[in-house]
């Protein structure tokens, strides 16, 4: 199912824990490193780059493939797409097997074909969106930049513990 | 557990959007973060933020909370991705042309348009280097005729100031989108609450923020905001879709996608401009816009009074009846003379040179705003040596009327 909506993407994100990253790259003038850089900041996300030409980006190791991935960590919570559209029902036969319950394709990652097979196999989808400008929204990020989260709330978020 | 979404109404929003309690206190009043700059809290965190992989506040220049709170408020209102705010509406302009334009570049504007930014573009900005070439709003074929391969922008009025015409923003979202570049519009004179122009295709909207969205006159603002829709990465806009020597060779659309238009504004246009928005006035739109839907209202149902009024008098010539909003023109039988005693005779109404305050408001545009157009340019712009134009203000319309009735019999007796 495509989550078309900013508060069923709120609900996936709140709910994930593990993130796969297919084509995380260490170089920092690419769109998938700012956004690894900025999970895996985020204290509730264990983020890991899936890449078979590295070993580790910024002291975090990498897996060559999602079954290895799988093999040693278990199934990915989500598993966020960098690669090309045309690679990507590969990518989609990767997450299904490794027992993956949502995909995440960012910006430009559209191809219907990856986007049927991983309806079918009951995953979650998101598609042409960028998780950390989604995370941002709910958290304030956007809003410290002008940037319309679409949040209307009159509760204090960061109440103190009593 | 998440309740479904709701599609908030304007008035909410209005008084809402971009404004929750203080995350640091729960002030339910947004505070006025009076601050030059903000502490990191390690030399990672200022790192990620100067590489814009991080959100947060770094200098006030560039962002401020209380300045984001307004921008992200006008933002939800214009039904836009987000919004940068500018020290004045001229200024949102100028960040607007210089974030698609360089040297060698070319704008379309419609003639129609205020006295301040035919000159801004006529001469500043053709100075440096960005040509601009004018067409009569009406004549859609001169007007597609007129963009070419260099032509970044085709930028129109909602409401021509002030000529008072109407612009069909879906025809020139058309033109502009047929050709590959964005439509902007200034929307100052309409506001959100009368005209939404990305509804109707456009992809930037400026606004003079001291008119109608402060509402009372108090302070000088102005802000730029994006669909987001807009192809940027088209092959027309190589600013935004080439690697950037202004900022790390980023190749905004790659890094931002849809937001790429805004990054870039901020990031890079207002960095380097200066031309940022002080956190003080940002709190009065902010206060401003909590009653923006109430005041059109009143703005619009006491024009419409006073127009009705003025056309039956014998000492008015012709009135241009607003279409939309509360600024409009009238001429006085007798000329410029007897322009100048019906101006000389009011006593309730403020002889000023701004418009949208709370207050009744009115100017001799040949003589004071328009005075550095020729006669000829003057024509072009719809202001005739007669022309009153009238800001319909908030006080009750018998007075204003009464006021305008004597000043009127005034102007009649040289």
């Amino acid at each position: 199912m495509i989550l078309a909506t900013p508060a069923a993407r709120r609900r996936l994100l709140e709910r994930a824990t593990t993130i796969a990253m297919i084509g995380a790259s260490p170089n920092s003038l690419r769109p998938s490193y700012t956004v690894f850089s900025y999970l895996r900041r985020q204290p509730e996300y264990t983020v890991t780059p899936i890449n078979p030409t590295i070993e580790q980006i910024d002291g975090v190791e990498a897996f060559p493939s999602l079954a290895a991935y799988a093999q040693e960590r278990g199934a990915p919570d989500l598993v966020d797409v960098f690669r090309k559209p045309s690679e990507v029902v590969a990518v989609v036969s990767d997450a299904i097997s490794a027992g993956a319950k949502a995909i995440w394709f960012q910006y430009g990652v559209i191809n219907d074909e990856a986007i049927a097979l991983a309806d079918r196999a009951g995953l979650e989808i998101v598609v042409d969106r960028c998780m950390k400008v989604e995370h941002a929204r709910f958290r304030g990020g956007l809003s410290t930049a002008g940037l319309n989260s679409g949040v209307i709330t009159s509760r204090w978020k960061s109440v103190p513990r009593l | 557990m998440i309740k479904e979404e709701r599609e908030f109404g304007f008035a909410t929003r209005a008084l809402h959007a971009g404004t929750p309690p203080d995350p640091a206190t729960g002030s339910r009043v947004t505070p006025i973060y009076q601050t030059a700059a903000y502490v990191f809290g390690s030399t990672e965190q200022a790192a990620e933020l100067f590489a814009l992989r991080s959100y947060g506040h770094i200098y006030s220049r560039i962002s401020n909370p209380t300045v984001a709170a307004f921008e992200e408020r006008m933002a939800s209102l214009e039904g836009g991705l987000g919004a940068v705010a500018f020290s004045s509406g001229l200024a949102a302009q100028l960040c607007m042309v210089l974030a698609v334009a360089e040297a060698g570049d070319h704008l379309v504007c419609t003639q129609n348009v205020y006295g301040g930014t035919v000159t801004q573009l006529s001469v500043t900005v053709k100075r440096m280097g960005i040509a601009t070439t004018f067409v009569p709003a009406d004549d859609l074929t001169a007007l597609r005729n007129a963009i070419g391969p260099q032509t970044r922008l085709l930028f129109v009025e909602t409401i021509g100031n002030p000529s008072g015409t109407v612009a069909n923003i879906r025809d020139f979202a058309s033109i502009a989108h047929e050709a590959g570049i964005p439509l902007a519009v200034d929307n100052t004179f309409a506001t959100p609450y009368l005209c939404r122009p990305i509804e109707l295709g456009a992809d930037l909207v400026v606004h003079s923020a001291t008119k109608f969205i402060n509402g009372h006159g108090t302070s000088i603002g102005g802000v730029l905001v994006e669909s987001g829709t807009f192809p940027w990465a088209n092959g027309r806009f190589p600013l935004l879709s080439e690697p950037s020597p202004g900022y790390h060779q980023k190749v905004f659309t790659e890094t931002f996608g849809e937001y790429a238009f805004l990054m870039r504004a901020r990031a890079e246009i207002l960095r380097d401009v200066g031309a940022q928005m002080a956190p003080m006035d940002a709190w009065l739109l902010l206060l401003g816009l909590e009653t923006l839907a109430l005041r059109m209202d009143r703005h619009v149902s006491n024009a419409r009074e006073i127009a009705a009024f003025l056309q039956m008098r014998p000492e008015v010539a012709w009135v241009r009846t607003p279409q939309l909003g509360s600024v409009f023109t009238f001429g006085v039988r007798g000329g410029r003379e007897a322009a100048r005693r019906f101006i000389d005779a009011l006593e309730l109404w403020s002889h000023l040179a701004n418009v949208g305050d709370s207050k009744s408001l009115v100017i001799h545009p040949a003589s004071t705003t328009h005075s550095q157009l020729n006669d000829d340019e003057l024509r072009k712009a719809g202001v005739e040596p007669e022309s009153i134009r009238l800001s319909v203000g908030l006080e009750d319309a018998n007075d204003l009327m009464w006021d305008l009735g004597n000043a009127l019999e005034r102007a009649g007796t040289s």
